[in-house]
Order: C-alpha cells, then sequence, then structure tokens
C-alpha cells in the first residue's frame, strides 16, 4: 500500500504529493494528517500539490475535509503550488476550493503560516 | 468523423482509474493538445470514471483520436451495465446527488469538454461520450 509521508518542521506539518492520486490513498492521506496533527499539536498544515497534475471533485473534497478537521484542532490548513491548468480546470468544474487557503509556493505558504501563528500568540495575554 | 486510432480499456477497481488517465494523457499529448485542454479532459474522464466505478460497479472506457472539425480531438466513451439513470435532467442539474459527492460529476464534467453526450436506461446502462478538441 502506498503511504504519503508526513514531515514535521516545527510548529507545522508538511505534505508533498508527489504521486498520482487515486481515491483509497487520499482518504488515508486525510486520515493520517488529523492524526498526525492531533498527535504533534502542530499549528499548521502545508500541502504541496506542485506534482499533481489532476485535482478532481473528489480530490478536491478531501482537500476541504483536512483543512476543516484540521481547523477544528486548531491548526491552519494551505495548499501550495497548484499548477494553472488545474486552477483554471477546478473554477470551470465549479469547485473553487472554498474555505482552503492557498499559497503560491511552499516558501509563502509557510509564511503565511508563521503569520497566522505569531498573530494568535500576541492576543494571548503573557504569563 | 474519422476515427485515426483507438484503445479500449476495463474500469473495474480504483487502481485502473490512474492507468486510464494515463493512458488518456498519452492520446491527448499525442495530438498536441495544450496543457490546459488536456487538464480539462483528464478531470472530465476522471470524474466520469469513478462515476461508473462506484454507481455501476465497473465498466468499459473507449478512447479514440477522432479528426472532425478541421482538427483533431480526443473522444471518450464511457459504458456501463449498471442500474442506470432515472432522470437525466435531474442528474446534469449542479449540486444534485444520489451519492455522497458533491454532485458536480455530470454538469461539472460536461463544461470541461466540447461535446458531451448522454444515454441511459433504467436497469440497462449508462452510455456517456465526450470530445474535447485539440483547440477547443
Amino acid at each position: 500500500m502506498d503511504k504519503i509521508p508526513i514531515l514535521k518542521i516545527g510548529h507545522f506539518l508538511m505534505v508533498a504529493i508527489q504521486v498520482d492520486l487515486y481515491d483509497r490513498l487520499a482518504l488515508n492521506l486525510e486520515a493520517d494528517l488529523v492524526q498526525a496533527v492531533s498527535k504533534t499539536g502542530a499549528r499548521g498544515v502545508l500541502i504541496d500539490i506542485s506534482a499533481v497534475s489532476i485535482v478532481d471533485s473528489f480530490m478536491g473534497r478531501i482537500l476541504g475535509n483536512i483543512a476543516g478537521m484540521s481547523k477544528i484542532l486548531d491548526a491552519d490548513t494551505v495548499i501550495v503550488g497548484m499548477q494553472p491548468a488545474v486552477a483554471i480546470t477546478l473554477v470551470e468544474l465549479g469547485l473553487p476550493l472554498k474555505g482552503v487557503q492557498t499559497a503560491l509556493n511552499v516558501e509563502k505558504g509557510m509564511e503565511l503560516l508563521q503569520q497566522k501563528i505569531k498573530i494568535t500568540e500576541e492576543e494571548e495575554p503573557e504569563e | 468523423m474519422i476515427v485515426l486510432s483507438s484503445d479500449n480499456m476495463r474500469i473495474a477497481k480504483e487502481l485502473d482509474m490512474v492507468v486510464f488517465r494515463n493512458r488518456l494523457k498519452e492520446f491527448a499529448v499525442k495530438i498536441g493538445m495544450g496543457l490546459v485542454n488536456q487538464t480539462k479532459l483528464i478531470t472530465a474522464a476522471s470524474e466520469l470514471s469513478r462515476n461508473m466505478l462506484r454507481y455501476a460497479g465497473e465498466g468499459t472506457v473507449l478512447i479514440e483520436i477522432v479528426n472532425g472539425q478541421r482538427q483533431n480531438g480526443v473522444r471518450v466513451t464511457f459504458s456501463d451495465k449498471g442500474p442506470g439513470i432515472p432522470d437525466i435532467d435531474q442528474a446534469m442539474k449542479d449540486g444534485f446527488s444520489t451519492g455522497k459527492s458533491l454532485g458536480l460529476g455530470l454538469p461539472g464534467a460536461r463544461r470541461l469538454v466540447n461535446e458531451f453526450d448522454i444515454k441511459s436506461t433504467v436497469g440497462k446502462g449508462t452510455t456517456i461520450t465526450i470530445t474535447k478538441w485539440k483547440n477547443g
């Protein structure tokens, strides 16, 4: 069984999808990621889809689920590296990934997540 | 329409969908279809092959390179012997789904291709044919 590795970098988890996803693999990734967020207490999840050549409605739903489930566990999700052709197709398909944050690349995605924790840390009263 | 080359495949499990998508890409590349149109075609085909697997359990796909409208295109025919669709008009509406999906499969796939034809008989099966022109 294929498995997509989940890397921990500081407060964040990172996943780079490098293979063609079939439905079972995507569902396993969803379960593994949510488990990992809970286990590590990660504050952010970064998913790199730059090597993914198609995102259909099923894959889009999984990405939305991951973002929604992680949010409940207090982690933000950012999808990075979407190919322009994939973005065009998603909008035409009628699935603009509402509620999912995106960034152009891994670097920008990391910056976005870092800003988010900084803001919440400032909001929390100092002990 | 003239058929220049073709390939027939059976879709009976999820991994067959991956093999089918790769084969379809080869056909699209062969006629020099651009990346955006390739992505639209393969995404539409992915939706339709999943529908076939989910509702009919299995089916066949026929990939063809066709010549028409003064250009080449890729035509894909999805045939299954599943339960069929009782109300095609309703199934083609956005947001309608009997399964657990978003109900984007059929109407979404139609938006991504140039030609879309659906024939379904309850209890007998469904045949869907889509065509994407090279510069469509």
